[in-house]
């Protein structure tokens, strides 16, 4: 009981750096409100869907921007467009950001500043797989000490 | 001498005869030449005579034969021939005008006297006609006379007045002796003088009233001369020489009932009184006619006046009576409201003094049964514990109906959980019904409201009752509780015609049918269930106890909810039914901040808001979309996804209730597929609710969300809160203008 207890601690405690630091916000609550007994895995399987949107969407925009004879800036803003959807369905505030700014570069057709962003989100996508990969490790390991989830506390 | 060729006359002149003869000659000329002179003379007077060329040829007449006689006083000497001529002619000429003359007046003659009848025959028209002017002067005097009376009579309601008045005043204009009133007494047998003119105090002298005399007047309307001997008329001191004449007439008395507008009193009244009215003795005056029209309009006007008073007496008594009635009713109602009030102290008291001790004995009792007894001793106080529960019960049983009765109970209204209340019934039933080995079922509907406003107590109270019942009276199998809401078509039963239950927005009408396999209930006696204090007599209800006034409780309860109650039973040993209808509002939407549920979510256990609605959501983004979808399953619905506007076309059907489409993928345009979804379904029940998801809520979005035929549009990201509300708002109003 005692390491359960520990562990779930230490996932609240995590989980409220997260919310802290602005990698998540209360999106992320809401998807946690869903997950219930007939959809137990739920917000890993929105988040995994997430990732995937998330490369396949980086892919695309980084090759649109590289070409040289004239970025097709519409292609460019349909892919960001996607992206901040994406983001914000799922709570991540930071990629959401990032995108926003992203966009504005877009409609100004300013290239230089479609690289930089690119690279932001890339960043951003990275640091937040990274984190949520290690919360739902936390979930896993909580679970499989017999704990359960509590209810998000805020 | 026969030179002068003179005629000597016959006789000589000297005769005396001939000598008068030559006077009277000269008179006769004298006369006949004046009477022409005078005729002129006259006639230029008199201004009208329509014979004047009758007059030239009378005077011609006239004067000729006086001029005949004239010339004849010559002959009586000797005179010539000349002479002789002219008398010759003279008289030739008179006796032409004279014979015409004479045919002249002929025709004159008849005229003239015919004029004098005529002056005859006016002389006589003008006096007939004063002799009408005298008659109608006399009749407007009677008239006058008459309106006077009237007058006199009418202004007065009060009987002896009028009567009083109409003899004095009859007396006064035909200068009467003697007036008097007989009226017919009580028995109608007899007249009574009641009223005379000189005399003061009429002593009661009676006439029996089938006397011929008094007929004859009865039968008559008119004022009959009747004979001074007779006994009506001889209340005069004797001791004159010639009594006057006198009249009687009939003065028909009238009822109130009388006055039909179709029937004068003349054919219905029985009822007459006799006025009769004396000349004075002595004097040669006799009745005249316009004397006796004029008593007999009297007569009439009296008749009038009296039953006018006597309307007026009737009415004045038939309000004394209703002022006499009115404080008889006031006194009753202060007497009855002293009562209630007495009897409401007496509540009250009781009330408090009679709970007071029972209060001590139970709660003492079961102290009691805490400590260590002996098992005879604590059988002992089992027993006291039962009865004093009882007479509690009873206790309160009477005094909250006595306060039913009163409806002075009024019902506490709050928020609580319906399904609590059947649950809390049901555990404390539980081990009652497992001691008799009864199975209990409940059964809730699953559109029945979790939560009610209504009067919590009592409708436990009146559930606890009527599952109760159901226990108690069943020995063996099960009973079963079912609970939901009444639908409108159900809700007008045509057993019960009088109960009109009224569907509204706010309310809904809750359905409880409990019904058990005991011993039923025999149809005679279904009615009586709901009396106070009856029992039916079967011994097997008469060892479960109770005082008869749960059932009677239970409807008083009912009623005040609005609602209905109703037993039915096939008969004895089939078992029954207790069904029973109560109106309870629905509570507040979830911000309303007293309400206990609204922060928890509610869980697995608890009633999914939207149970299998089907619904469509469309989304390229496949995070976006697999979020939506969660946040759909999870309220319950039956989520279909595409990703595509053509794959929605497709597959969208009139079962989808709702389609969810985002709207701010500038690939897509949702717009056009809510378009033509508008055109797929043109009935509009038909029709899916479309709902845009959109990330941006400008005035412009919103705008072609409406132009384009869309019921709503939410502001994505959506918590699940927010869902659960727009998809409620969406179906019970079919439209949602915005959800921030």
């Amino acid at each position: 009981m005692d390491v359960v207890n520990q562990l779930q601690r230490q996932f609240i405690d995590y989980s409220a750096s997260l919310h802290r630091e602005g990698f998540l916000d209360d999106q992320f609550t809401e998807l946690q409100k869903l997950q219930d007994d007939n959809s137990p895995d739920f917000v890993v399987e929105v988040a995994s869907l997430f990732f995937e949107d998330c490369e396949k969407l980086i892919n695309n925009m980084a090759r649109a921007l590289e070409q040289q004879q004239g970025v097709d800036f519409k292609q460019v803003d349909a892919s960001v467009h996607q992206l901040k959807g994406s983001s914000s369905s799922i709570g991540a505030m930071r990629v959401k950001d990032v995108c926003i700014a992203f966009r504005s570069f877009c409609e100004a057709q300013n290239r230089e500043g479609c690289l930089r962003c690119l690279q932001q989100v890339t960043h951003e996508y990275s640091l937040l797989k990274n984190k949520l990969q290690t919360l739902f490790r936390l979930q896993q390991q909580i679970l499989a000490a017999g704990g359960s989830i509590s209810e998000w506390n805020k | 001498m026969d030179a002068c060729n003179c005629i000597e006359p016959q006789w000589p002149p000297d005769d005396l005869l001939m000598k008068y003869q030559y006077i009277s000659d000269f008179f006769i000329a004298l006369a006949y030449f004046s009477i022409p002179l005078e005729l002129i003379y006259f006639v230029k007077k008199s201004a009208v005579f329509p014979y004047r060329w009758v007059l030239v040829q009378f005077g011609a007449f006239i004067v000729l034969c006086g001029a005949t006689h004239l010339i004849n006083l010559w002959t009586f000497t000797m005179h010539t021939r000349t002479v002789a001529m002219v008398m010759t002619t003279a008289k030739v000429f008179t006796a032409v005008v004279s014979c015409a003359t004479a045919l002249m007046l002929v025709h004159i003659i008849p005229d003239l006297l015919s004029v004098k009848t005529r002056e005859l025959f006016l002389k006589n028209k003008a006096a007939e006609l004063d002799r009408e002017m005298g008659l109608i002067r006399t009749q407007e005097e009677t008239g006058r006379h008459v309106r006077m009376l009237t007058h006199e009579i009418r202004s007065t309601l009060d009987r002896h007045t009028i009567l009083k008045t109409t003899l004095v005043e009859l007396g006064r204009t035909l200068a009467l002796e003697e007036c008097a009133l007989w009226m017919p007494t009580r028995t109608g047998l007899e007249l009574q003088l009641s009223y005379t003119l000189r005399q003061q105090n009429p002593v009661g002298y009676t006439v029996p009233i089938h006397l011929p005399v008094i007929n004859q007047v009865f039968s008559s309307s008119h004022a009959v001369k009747i004979s001074p001997k007779c006994p009506v008329a001889r209340i005069r001191p004797a001791g004159k020489y010639m009594p006057g004449e006198v009249v009687a007439v009939r003065v028909p008395l009238l009822h109130l009932s009388n006055f039909q507008i179709n029937d004068w009193p003349e054919l219905s009244t029985k009822r007459y009184a006799l006025m009769v009215l004396m000349l004075p003795s002595d004097s040669a005056r006799q009745w005249h006619v316009h004397e006796l029209e004029l008593v007999e309009v009297v007569a009439d006007q009296v008749a009038v006046a009296l039953s006018h008073a006597a309307i007026l007496e009737e009415s004045m008594r038939a309000r004394d009576l209703l002022m006499e009635q009115n404080v008889a009713l006031d006194l009753a109602r202060r007497e009855a409201e002293t009562a209630i009030r007495a009897r409401n102290d007496f509540l009250a008291v009781m009330n408090h003094e009679m709970r007071t001790p029972m209060h001590a004995i139970i709660a003492l009792s079961s102290l009691l049964q805490e400590t260590e007894l002996t098992p005879e001793q604590r059988l002992m106080v089992e027993t006291i514990l039962k009865s004093s529960n009882l007479l509690s019960t009873l206790i309160n049983d009477v005094l909250d109906l006595s306060r039913l009765e009163d409806g002075s109970l009024q019902l506490d209204l709050g928020t609580f959980n319906l399904f609590a209340v059947f649950r809390e019934v049901l555990n404390l039933i539980k081990p009652i019904a497992s001691v008799k080995k009864l199975h209990v079922s409940l059964n809730l509907a699953p559109d029945l409201p979790e939560y009610a406003i209504g009067d919590e107590k009592r409708l436990m109270q009146t559930i606890l009752n009527v599952v109760g019942n159901a226990v108690k009276f069943s020995k063996e199998g099960s009973i079963s509780i079912t609970a939901f809401v009444a639908k409108p078509e159900l809700l007008r039963d045509s057993r019960t015609p009088e109960f009109f239950p009224v569907p509204s927005d706010n309310h809904f009408y809750l359905r409880v049918q409990v019904k058990d396999s005991g011993v039923g209930i025999s149809p005679q006696d279904i009615p009586k269930l709901f009396t106070k204090f009856a029992q039916t007599q079967s011994t097997a209800t008469r060892n479960s106890g109770g005082s008869g006034l749960g059932l009677a409780i239970c409807k008083r309860f009912v009623n005040l909810m609005e609602g209905h109650i109703w037993i039915e039973s096939e008969g004895l040993g089939k078992g029954c039914t207790a069904i029973f209808m109560v109106k309870l509002s629905i509570p507040e939407r979830l911000n309303e901040p007293k309400l206990p549920f609204m922060p928890k979510v509610p869980t697995n256990h608890g009633p999914t808001a939207f149970p299998g609605l089907k619904v469509l959501v469309m989304d390229e983004n496949g995070v976006s979309r697999m979020v939506t979808k969660g946040l759909l399953v999870h309220l319950g619905c039956d989520v279909t996804m595409v990703s595509s506007s053509e794959e929605c076309l497709r597959v969208v059907s009139h079962e989808h209730k709702v389609v969810f489409m985002d709207v701010c993928v500038p690939g897509m345009d949702g717009y056009e597929v809510a378009i033509r979804i508008n055109e797929k379904f043109t009935k509009r029940h038909e029709r899916p609710i479309i709902v845009a998801l959109t990330g941006n809520t400008d005035k412009v979005t919103k705008e072609n969300c409406m132009r384009v035929g869309m019921d709503g549009v939410i502001l994505k990201p959506v918590s699940l809160d927010k869902m659960r509300s727009v998809l409620s708002d969406l179906l019970e109003h079919r439209v949602l203008f915005e959800a921030i």
